[in-house]
Formats: structure tokens, sequence, C-alpha cells
């Protein structure tokens, strides 16, 4: 059996190395999923991404790409005859990339936050989550224009880059008994995340939400017991 | 066809800075509006609510935000002076290495210089370590982007110029000139191009105002 010539490192529980295999899965492109040992860093992964050591990796040939959007970004400018995952048109690509690097940096650090949050801290967490989730509701009604997704008919750029949360969000919500995307205030999303989930593309990498919890508890046991890891 | 491009930005920020070379690199005539961050104007607020953050480009009408979001909108919108290369293995690479100077670079050398006392000292081990990094990139080309500024070398004047004008109105030493030759040159080169001189805010007024906002005990950014 041949040997794909793209390969993927990561870690089925990681929403980061969920977006490149779903960005792969959109363009039809056959690939190895190479996972890492949980608690480990394989010879590969620190040769292949030697300044930050993480997943996910994308190997083409033997050129490594590294940092979750930026492949996702690659893997739609190279293989060019499957769907595109960003618009052409400049600005609507600019709509896309804002609300990215916004779920990205804001988005998922209040989403962990709750997470981990205690007490007082706790409702300050999950006001920036709703508050979060209250301006990603706003723009998709903006960027889908009446469509199934932020990218219109098709999984795009902003679908991946948020979506590939919603089974970390699904833990959230039970860890912390408390409804994050809901009909009355998030509708637009509600439906859009059943819609996502259910996507060809998605199905087969997004892990089960019970799957995650255990994962959730086990990490959270690992942090009483050490310092938090740096990110 | 009238077009209308406005940047509002702060004079001294790099990361406006960076819009300006840009613009300047593909030819565009822009205007330029200045913002006073501990005013901001109802303009700025209006296209940025989300983060209420300059650099904001206005183009026709229409925002477009967060400095690396505006940069590859204007290598899309204007032809001309490529800022990004034409492989996508090459543009996975120059993304890469503008998202470390982003996410690592900057934060380092800021707090080095400007950080809480206590966090000064590793900070500046930090710089030590991300400088090396980008040191060991650089290899033996004169810029970032080959022979020609790109993306990484305008994202790069965070240590192309504000480096430098920070270790001087922070007095303290970031760049280490034997450790770093490379990344000298690749200063020197930087600040020798025409187009990024053009861009560059007055060294002097910068060093003065950094020292008045950050040293008198006005501790926001």
């Amino acid at each position: 059996m041949a040997k794909n010539d793209v390969k993927v490192l990561g870690a089925w529980p990681s929403p980061y190395v969920m977006r490149p295999r779903i960005a792969l899965n959109i363009k039809s492109v056959n690939y190895d999923f190479l996972e890492e040992t949980f608690g480990s860093k394989s010879e590969l992964l620190l040769q292949s991404n030697p300044v930050h050591k993480k997943v996910p990796v994308l190997i083409h040939g033997d050129k490594p790409i590294c940092e979750s959007m930026i492949i996702v970004e690659y893997i739609d400018e190279v293989w060019t005859s499957g769907p595109s995952i960003l618009p052409s048109d400049p600005y609507d690509r600019a709509i896309q990339r804002f609300w990215a690097a916004y779920v990205d940096e804001k988005f998922f650090a209040a989403m962990k936050g709750l997470r981990s949050a205690q007490g007082e801290e706790r409702k300050a967490f999950l006001d920036q989550v709703t508050e979060g989730l209250a301006l990603l509701e706003e723009a998709f009604g903006k960027c889908s224009k009446g469509k199934a997704f932020f990218g219109g008919d098709r999984i795009g750029l902003l679908d991946i880059a948020f979506g590939s949360f919603l089974g970390w969000l699904k833990v959230t919500e039970k860890v912390n008994g408390v409804k994050l995307l809901d009909e009355a205030k998030t509708p637009g999303l509600v439906k859009w995340a059943e819609r996502f989930c259910a996507d060809a593309a998605v199905k087969s990498v997004m892990p089960e939400t019970e799957k995650l919890l255990e994962v959730s508890k086990v990490l959270a046991a690992k942090m009483k017991g050490a310092p938090p890891p740096k990110n | 066809m009238a077009e209308e491009v406005v940047l509002f930005g702060v004079r001294g920020s790099p990361f406006t800075c960076r819009i300006e070379i840009a613009l300047k690199l593909k030819g565009v005539q822009y205007k330029y509006i200045n913002e006073d961050l501990d005013n901001k104007s109802p303009l700025l607020l209006k296209y940025n609510p989300v983060h209420k953050k300059v650099p904001v480009l206005v183009h026709n009408g229409k925002p477009v935000l967060e400095s690396l979001v505006i940069l590859e909108y204007i290598d899309e919108t204007w032809q001309g002076y490529p800022i990004l290369p034409e492989d996508p293995y090459e543009r996975a690479t120059a993304r890469f290495w503008a998202k470390f100077i982003d996410d690592k670079c900057f934060p380092a050398i800021f707090k080095s210089c400007w950080g809480e006392e206590k966090e000064r000292e590793k900070a500046v081990e930090e710089v030590s370590v991300v400088l090396k990094i980008l040191e060991d990139e650089l290899k033996e080309k004169k810029f970032f982007g080959g022979e020609n500024v790109g993306l990484v070398d305008i994202v790069a004047v965070v240590i192309g110029f504000s480096l430098g004008v920070y270790e001087e109105a922070a007095r303290v030493e970031l760049l280490n000139k034997e450790k770093l030759p490379r990344l000298c040159n690749w200063i020197d080169e930087f600040l020798s191009n025409s187009f990024i001189k053009e861009s560059l805010p007055p060294r002097d007024k910068l060093i003065a105002s950094l020292r008045n906002r950050f040293r008198s005990g006005n501790a926001s950014k």
C-alpha cells in the first residue's frame, strides 16, 4: 500500500488538529494521521516543528507546515481543484481572517479560563464567553447572509476556526452546568453548530463529547498535581 | 473612479508603521488619521467596536482590522509590489514567521523594557532566545523575504526599528551584536530601505514620548 504524501501530526482531542483534517477532507485529500502520545513528543514532531514543538503539523512530501490556520490556508492554496475554503473577494477574506483571529485570541482564552476558574473568576470568564458568543452570533448573520455557514453554502475558513471548538464548548457546558449556545440568545449559532457537526468533512474528525469529557477530567487532575502547562 | 483609503493609527506604534510601509510599497495614496489612545475618536470606535484598537484601514468606507489581516488585504487588493511570495509553501513560511514575531518576539521585547520590574529579567532572557531563532532563520539572506522586503520584514519593524528605540528609551540592552551579526546586518538593510525610512516616526520624539508614557507611572499600553 503506497504511503500517503500528506501526513498530519496531531492528537484527536485537539481542536487545532481538527482544523487541517477538516480542510483536507473538504479537498478530498488522503492523508496519514500520525497520533502523538499524550505526555510526550515524537522525534518527528520535534524535527518538524522545532520552534514551537506543537501539533498540528502538516507534512506535505518532506515539507512541514505549522500553525493550524496557516496550514488551512496552505491547503486551500495547494489543492485548488476542490471547493474553496476562503472566499475570493479580498474584503470577505479579511472578515473571515479577522473573526478567526478573534476566536483564537479572545474567545478561546475566555473558554479555557471558564473551564479552570473558581468562584468569582468564573463569573468574569462566563461573561466574556457570553459576550464573545453574542459577537459571533452577529458575525454569523453578516457572513452567512442567510446561508448555512459562515462561508456561505459550504464550510469555510471561519467555520473551521470556530467549529473546531464545538466539542470543547459542549464539555465546558457540562462541566460548568451552563448553556452557552442557547436557542434564545444565539439561535443562528445553535443551528449552525448542528449543521457543522453533521457535515461530511467534520463528522469523522469531531470527537464525541463523552470522550472529550474523559480527557478533560484527566487534564484537570494533572493540573491539580502539577503547575499549569505553559502555552 | 475615486478610491478612498484611510488609515487610523498611532504614530510610533510598530503595528501602524507596518501598514504605512505596505501602502507605500504598493504606491497607494492614503489619508492618515492619528489617534490618541487615551481619547479614542468616535470614528475609530465605530469602525472597530470589537477591539477599539489601531491600526484600522478603511477602504471605500469598509474597515479592515488587525495588522496581519490588513497586510494580506493590501497585498490582495493592490497589484504591483508583492508583499507575500507566490509559492504556497513560501507563503506559509512567511505567515509562520510573521506570527512568531507577533506572538513571541514583540511581547517579550515590550515586557523587557516596559513590563513590571519582576517580569523584566525573564523577558530579557526570552528576547535573547527569540532573536537567536530569527538570526538562524535569516541565514544568508539580505531580507527575510529574500532579495527584497517582504511580509516578515514589514512585520519585523518591531525589531528593525522599535527594538532600538525601546532599548534607548528604557536604557535596556537587548541586541547583542556579537551573537546576532546577521540580524544586525538585516537591521541596517531594513533602515536603509527608502519606503521604510519614509514610514518611520521621528526617533527622538518617540523616545521622549515612550519615557513619558511608561516611566512616569502610567501603566497603560
